[in-house]
């Protein structure tokens, strides 16, 4: 069942792809495979047990290429379901959206659907060679997302310098694959087995060289700083459903590396180079919210907050390293950094869809041309002030759960954490001002004649914020799935 | 009874949200909606002050949300739901416009200071914490058509964000020191985590109840509608900074420092924002200093110990702040204006409004025996029995409100002058009309002015120590007297002095604003700059200069089709000239031998064909000589 769901889009892609159908089938098509895929991912969910002894649910193994041990290995724990309820939700909100999109619906469609099935088959993979296939593929889908249906200028060169720059990083971050299969004995690339066996356990220099290649890697991905430059021009020149996919989703491929490959396979490595990585977390979180608050472009100001919110996952999972805290606060900083995940996908999501439309209406993001849209579009208005609070973390919403948790988890395990707490402060000035700028005051030169947010654009911004206040008001919905993976995850760093 | 009190968050939390989402559509229902809700409110409040019960929902994993009543939040939350639905039956005949959107954000708070106030755990604390704040942005920027009174409220918002992350702070350390959320388990953490949980609700508390250094804030937020001002920013909102003090007065006690700390924050506060409300020109900011002033006196309380004493200030404060500020509200719908000096006489115009509002700025003023005299003199006795100047300082506070009270008693019920009308109409246009519905709350409020000094006074006053635990010194009869007397005098001092006390500094706050943006704004708005630069020409450059790579790519291209292809077609065509070459010496040389050798064995074959002559004489001799040959060979041979 768990590879129909990955690979039901990419039939539907390959469908598209192939057969001359008209726009509207296409969009039609593309809309009710993603509510298919949906519906799919909500049975698994609801027939999801948290499985014995950290183990996979919904497992499957067939035969691959046995001469190096991979083979076709996937499986749902607590960690990877939601992130796969999160692919789900958002392609389903970007087909809705991409309604109203009329260059080339078709190719978009087909390109959408099979970038769907890489980015679920990364988060069920349990084989390395499997997690970095579908890693390099949702690459060259985003390039073509980019270059193909992207806008302004430098829409080619933003995009090949998406796609150079995180390809170096999958490269590291094969290196580091390659390393591990060559330290485990057997040599294998199948996860469970090369985190049962911790093959770098008592080689300190090694391990370390081992995990700077893959922390390398899933940095680049993240983005962490100092290697983030590719994020703001990918997201200025994308069009909205490929910045919202590439925020949404694209993003938590790195963080997501880092619990499910980085934490458990290299416990020792992990836990000599923890203060690194809580440092980089806080650099990213002080410095993604200072250069966003000097921002002037709506769409580049949103992807410097990314930085910032994927810098306190960063800061969790790391502080989750750190040996001679208690086990109850770790596990916490953990569970909060991938309910930060799941929030910072769903709300971002809905800014970048927002962000958007002022494209659709007036071509430009610049911030201070517009103002009073309160008046002229109040129901974008309105969507846009409650993502931006819930964003800024206001509670409620998914954004207060995922950093009380990671807060209250980080500095319950290291005092030094209190240090990243001014970027809450910081990121509800800047999205607050910018809020300020768009919606209140006099209306501005591209604020007269701005048309209200139609069907198929507030439907899927509010169907996000609705699955964020769902999680902000019912956390243990989404809590139960992920504690039990995030107390074996704490379990595994700690051996 | 769990149910109720459950239901008392999230009643009013989803007609709210209701409201909100419906806009426009709503706005003739919104205002009975809205009294209706706070009413239902009211009375589950009652309802559950009476029962005290205590619940808890899952939420974090080991962090349950917890709520619970107890007997400060029994007397607390009343009184907040009691303000709640006057602050809304008053604004049903004052807002005019989005009345929806007014009604379901006021609603909103309403639910967020439920959970504030019966919060039993950090996180259910900061819930509601951080949601009163949102709202309270929204609030302050509800016509946001003009855009500065939303800054107005950005800067309201990000101060008190500011000081809220001390509770982030507190609840990291009260997990690193092993205990729960929970707030009755904060004074057991041991002692570096105690002091650092201490220190963050410390903080939290002073930013949000407006004290030194965080009350910036509330003279912006006074941008907001009337109403709001008189709920959010007088009784609830600020108001909840000083309960926070008062809920955690054991963490306060276990901690030496904080209770000093605390104690003095509050009596300077009171004393340099009494002298910052007598300087101002304005109503509204007049009223919020006082505000910032009066909470204080209920943080002094928290700090001393006084808890019931500190407990009936504040909510005889909230009726009596609410009282004027919704005064001041209908002044300013009916007039036009909210500048004193334009104010003159106005309480003779409408002799209800004036009444109250004269009855709210005695109590004010501490005059005996309405309320807020019984209730400072609670808390200036635990002041006392902990350090006299702390109680001279108070006292001194005290005869400062006294001042700015008598300030507005003696401008409002003045003859009205000539020229009155030329002050009116300044910042809207006036309707020249109180609605009932704006005079009843005015009512009920006034009478709780009068009245709830009760709370502090035996026998209501003893039952309210024995529920709250609170063992400290009451207010003699000598105090007591002795301050009512202060404020008479004062009173009649500022009724004299008035014409000849004009408006000079520190009218604008303490220079606060200038301050925050000197220290904190403009440094950090400078930072943004700097790094983004920094991240646009160096970072992004120097990524973007590794593609200089491509340049050696260039190099090495050139080197491949200059130099290697090159030699390789070189070598190409040398190795064609050493074919030829090979092949001339080839026809030159060996060929040559062999054709020569051929030749020779040609001319060899021709000579031997001279032999066959055909005469048989000739082949006689031949056979002789090579027979006389043969002989030859043999005997030499031999």
């Amino acid at each position: 069942m768990l590879s129909s769901t990955v690979f039901l889009p990419l039939l539907a892609a390959a469908l598209l792809a192939v057969l001359p159908v008209p726009d509207r089938v296409a969009r039609i098509g593309w809309v009710g495979v993603t509510v298919a895929d949906l519906a799919l991912v909500v049975a698994l969910v609801a027939r999801y047990r948290t499985p014995a002894g950290g183990g996979l649910a919904f497992e499957e193994r067939v035969r691959w290429i046995p001469s190096v041990g991979s083979s076709y290995h996937v499986g749902v724990d607590g960690l990877s379901l939601p992130l796969v309820a999160l692919t789900a939700v958002v392609f389903c909100a970007c087909s809705v959206y991409g309604w109203r999109e009329d260059r080339r619906p078709r190719q978009l469609a087909a390109l959408f659907l099979a970038l769907q099935t890489t980015c679920l088959g990364l988060f069920v993979a349990q084989d390395l060679i499997v997690f970095f296939l579908f890693f390099d593929l949702s690459i060259v889908g985003m390039y073509a997302a980019i270059a193909g249906w992207g806008h302004g200028r430098d829409a080619g060169r933003s995009a090949l310098q998406f796609f150079l720059y995180t390809f170096l990083g999958s490269l590291a971050l094969l290196l580091g694959f390659i390393g591990l299969y060559l330290a485990a004995d057997p040599h294998t690339f199948d996860l469970p087995e090369l985190v049962a066996a911790a093959p770098l356990a008592g080689h300190p220099v090694a391990g370390g060289f081992v995990l700077a290649a893959l922390l390398v890697g899933l940095a680049v991905k993240t983005p962490t700083i100092p290697f983030h430059t590719w994020l703001p021009p990918a997201h200025t020149d994308a069009s909205a459903i490929g910045s919202a996919v590439l925020a949404a989703v694209l993003l938590k491929m790195g963080t997501y590396g880092f619990v499910r490959i980085a934490m458990p396979a290299l416990p020792d490595a992990w836990r000599a180079f923890s203060w690194v990585v809580v440092a980089v977390g806080i650099a990213s979180v002080l410095y993604g919210a200072l250069v966003a608050l000097a921002q002037t472009d709506l769409k580049r100001m949103i992807a410097y907050t990314s930085i910032n919110h994927m810098g306190y996952v960063v800061l969790a999972v790391g502080a989750a390293g750190l040996s001679g805290s208690g086990t109850a606060a770790r596990e916490l900083a953990v569970t909060g950094a991938v309910t930060q995940m799941v929030s910072h996908g769903l709300v971002t999501g809905a800014l970048f869809l927002l962000a958007g439309v002022l494209h659709d209406r007036t071509g430009s993001y610049a911030m201070r041309d517009f103002g009073g849209l309160a008046g002229t579009a109040p129901r974008w208005s309105g969507l846009f002030a409650v993502a931006a609070f819930a964003s800024l973390g206001i509670p409620a919403f998914s954004g207060f759960v995922a950093e009380f948790q990671i807060f209250a988890g980080s500095i319950g395990a290291t005092a030094w954490a209190a240090l990243a707490l001014p970027g809450i402060l910081l990121t509800a000035a800047l999205l607050l001002r910018a809020l300020q700028q768009l919606v209140a005051g006099s209306a501005g030169p591209r604020s007269v004649g701005f048309g209200d947010v139609r069907a198929a654009e507030w439907l899927p911004v509010a169907g996000l914020l609705v699955l964020s206040l769902a999680v902000g008001v019912l956390p243990w919905l989404l809590l139960d799935l992920i504690a039990p993976a995030s107390s074996a995850v704490v379990e595994l760093v700690s051996r | 009874m769990t149910g109720l009190l459950w239901a008392i968050a999230a009643v009013p939390a989803a007609v709210g949200t209701l409201l909100c989402v419906l806009g426009r559509r709503a706005d003739r229902v919104a205002p009975a909606v809205g009294a209706g809700t706070a009413a239902l409110v009211l009375a589950l409040s009652i309802a559950v002050a009476a029962g005290r019960p205590a619940t808890g929902a899952p939420f974090l994993p080991g962090a349950p949300f917890g709520l619970g009543v107890d007997a400060l939040a029994a007397v607390v939350l009343p009184t907040v739901a009691a303000v709640t639905l006057l602050v809304l039956v008053f604004s049903a005949g004052d807002v005019r416009g989005a009345r929806a959107r007014f009604t379901g954000l006021v609603l909103l708070f309403a639910a967020a200071v439920v959970v504030t106030v019966t919060a039993t755990s950090l996180l259910s604390l900061l819930f509601g914490w951080e949601v009163m704040g949102a709202t309270s942005y929204a609030l302050i920027g509800f016509r946001w058509q003009q855009g500065h009174r939303v800054g107005a409220g950005l800067t309201a918002f990000l101060t008190t964000r500011t000081a809220d992350l001390g509770l982030y702070l507190a609840a990291g350390a009260a997990l690193a020191g092993g205990s729960g959320l929970a707030l009755a388990d904060l004074p057991g953490l041991p002692a570096p985590w105690r002091d650092v949980a201490t220190a963050g609700v410390l903080v939290a508390a002073l930013g949000k109840a407006a004290q030194l250094p965080f009350s910036g804030w509330l003279s912006a937020a006074m941008q907001g509608p009337g109403p709001v001002s008189a709920l959010l920013h007088s009784a609830a909102m600020v108001a909840m900074g000083g309960y926070l003090l008062l809920r955690t007065q054991p963490l306060l006690a276990a901690t030496g420092w904080a209770g000093p700390v605390a104690a003095w924050a509050g009596a300077l506060t009171a004393l340099l924002l009494g002298a910052v409300a007598i300087a101002q020109r304005d109503l509204k900011q007049l009223l919020a200093a006082s505000t910032a002033a009066q909470l204080g006196f209920v943080v002094l309380g928290a700090g001393v110990g006084a808890v019931a004493g500190g407990t009936a200030h504040l909510i005889a404060h909230a009726a009596t702040k609410a009282l004027l500020f919704l005064a001041a509200g209908a002044w300013l719908t009916a007039l036009g204006t909210k500048q004193l000096p334009a104010l003159r006489g106005a309480a003779r115009r409408w002799p209800l409004v004036g009444v109250c509002a004269g009855i709210g700025a005695l109590a004010l003023a501490g005059v005996v025996p309405l309320s807020l005299w019984a209730t400072k003199d609670a808390v200036l006795a635990g002041a006392r029995a902990q350090s006299l100047p702390l109680y001279l300082v108070g006292l001194a506070a005290a005869a400062l409100s006294a001042g700015y009270a008598g300030k507005v008693l003696w401008l409002v019920w003045r003859q009205l002058p000539a020229d009155a009308d030329a002050g009116y109409d300044t910042e809207e246009p006036g309707t020249r009309r109180v609605g009932v519905l704006q005079q009843v709350p005015l009512v009920v409020l006034a009478a709780g002015a009068a009245v709830l000094g009760l709370l502090a006074l035996p026998p209501v006053g003893g039952t309210l120590r024995r529920a709250l635990g609170d063992a400290g010194p009451t207010p003699s009869a000598a105090e007591l007297a002795g301050s009512a007397v202060l404020a008479l005098v004062v009173l009649a001092l500022a009724g004299r002095t008035w014409p000849a006390l004009p408006g000079r500094a520190p009218a604008g706050w303490l220079g606060l604003a200038r301050i925050t943006e000197v220290l904190v704004t403009a440094p950090v708005l400078r930072a943004a700059e700097l790094l983004a630069r920094f991240d646009d020409r160096v970072l992004a450059r120097a990524v973007a200069g590794t593609g200089r790579v491509v340049r050696a790519a260039g190099l090495l291209a050139r080197f491949d089709d200059r130099v290697l292809a090159r030699g390789v077609t070189g070598a190409g065509r040398s190795s064609l000239r050493l074919a030829w070459a090979a092949g001339r010496t080839d026809l030159a040389g060996p060929d040559r031998l062999v054709r020569s050798l051929a030749a020779g064995t040609r001319r060899l074959g021709a000579l031997a064909r001279r032999t066959q002559t055909g005469q048989l004489h000739q082949y006689y001799v031949q056979a002789a000589v090579v027979l006389a040959a043969a002989v030859a060979l043999l005997l030499a041979a031999r």
